[in-house]
């Protein structure tokens, strides 16, 4: 299982930052589907598309329900405008990220002016 | 130039500007302090790349990465447990744009572009992500400001169908 961090990126997050997982959720808000339907409309093993399941239902993205031999999903009930607020750590993902990324240009930058000192 | 500690936290950061410009289409844009060639090498060079791509905050580690930025070459982000992140670059032109495709999503995969404008030493970075259909944006849930209550209330109806 994939482990979340407190205090960082949350889990609707993380279940969201996969397009895979995003594209499940579209499937689903059209109406429910099976394990085995999902699958199959993604292309994926049932393997890989249980864990991407399971990894919405942590958020509480959707719900699964075993139905005989069939496991069932729908939307979950989580409001989705507090979804909408991954929009924001969406920014802050990219800011932290960014940020990072001018240390590095910082770095390169400074090793350059050196490789040039040296030169001449 | 102002040299400043990377650490010294009065550093002002640029802004990082998110928007939806068509129904497919999300755009990043940022300004980086440094010429084209550096920005572009640090998306490009694996041991660069690592150092940025997932910062602490994350809270997530990556296990292995491969990447051949090159046109036509691949790349392959693993974070365990089942999740990877993988496509194709469909064009690397140094150093000015990048294109690479984000094949774990099936049919609902992304295209992304990011191009690196040199302006008098420093880089304006556009990232363009594309998507399949307006409905796998939606899906995203990635709509800039103004059109998050759009499509969330889409997506609020939706769920309100459901429960009828």
């Amino acid at each position: 299982m994939v482990q979340y961090r407190q205090g960082s990126l949350d889990a609707a997050f993380v279940a969201l930052a996969d397009s895979t997982r995003r594209g499940v959720l579209e499937r689903l808000g059209r109406s429910e589907a099976s394990i085995t339907d999902l699958a199959d409309g993604f292309h994926m093993t049932l393997t890989g598309m249980r864990k991407h399941v399971r990894v919405l239902e942590c958020a509480g993205l959707v719900t699964t329900e075993k139905v005989g031999r069939v496991r069932n999903c729908r939307i979950g009930t989580r409001r989705l405008e507090e979804v909408a607020a991954w929009i924001q750590r969406y920014q802050e993902l990219w800011d932290a990220r960014f940020g990072a990324l001018d240390d590095i240009v910082e770095d390169l930058k400074r090793q350059e002016q050196i490789d040039e000192r040296t030169q001449h | 130039m102002n040299a400043r500690s990377t650490s010294d936290p009065a550093a002002k950061r640029n802004r990082v500007i998110v928007e939806r410009r068509s129904d497919r289409e999300l755009v990043v844009t940022r300004t980086f302090n440094g010429p084209a060639g550096l920005v572009f090498d640090a998306w490009t060079k694996p041991e660069l790349f690592r150092k940025w791509w997932v910062p602490q905050s994350m809270g997530m580690t990556l296990h292995s990465l491969e990447m051949d930025a090159r046109t036509g070459g691949s790349y392959r982000l693993d974070f365990g447990d089942g999740m990877v992140f993988f496509g194709t670059y469909l064009e690397v032109t140094p150093p000015s744009r990048i294109v690479w495709t984000n094949d774990e999503g099936g049919q609902n995969s992304s295209v992304t572009t990011v191009t690196f404008e040199d302006r008098d030493g420093t880089t304006l970075l556009t990232m363009v992500e594309v998507y399949p259909s307006k409905e796998a944006l939606d899906a995203a849930g990635t709509g800039a400001a103004d059109a998050t209550h759009e499509t969330f209330g889409q997506l609020d109806d939706l769920l309100a169908q459901l429960n009828a």
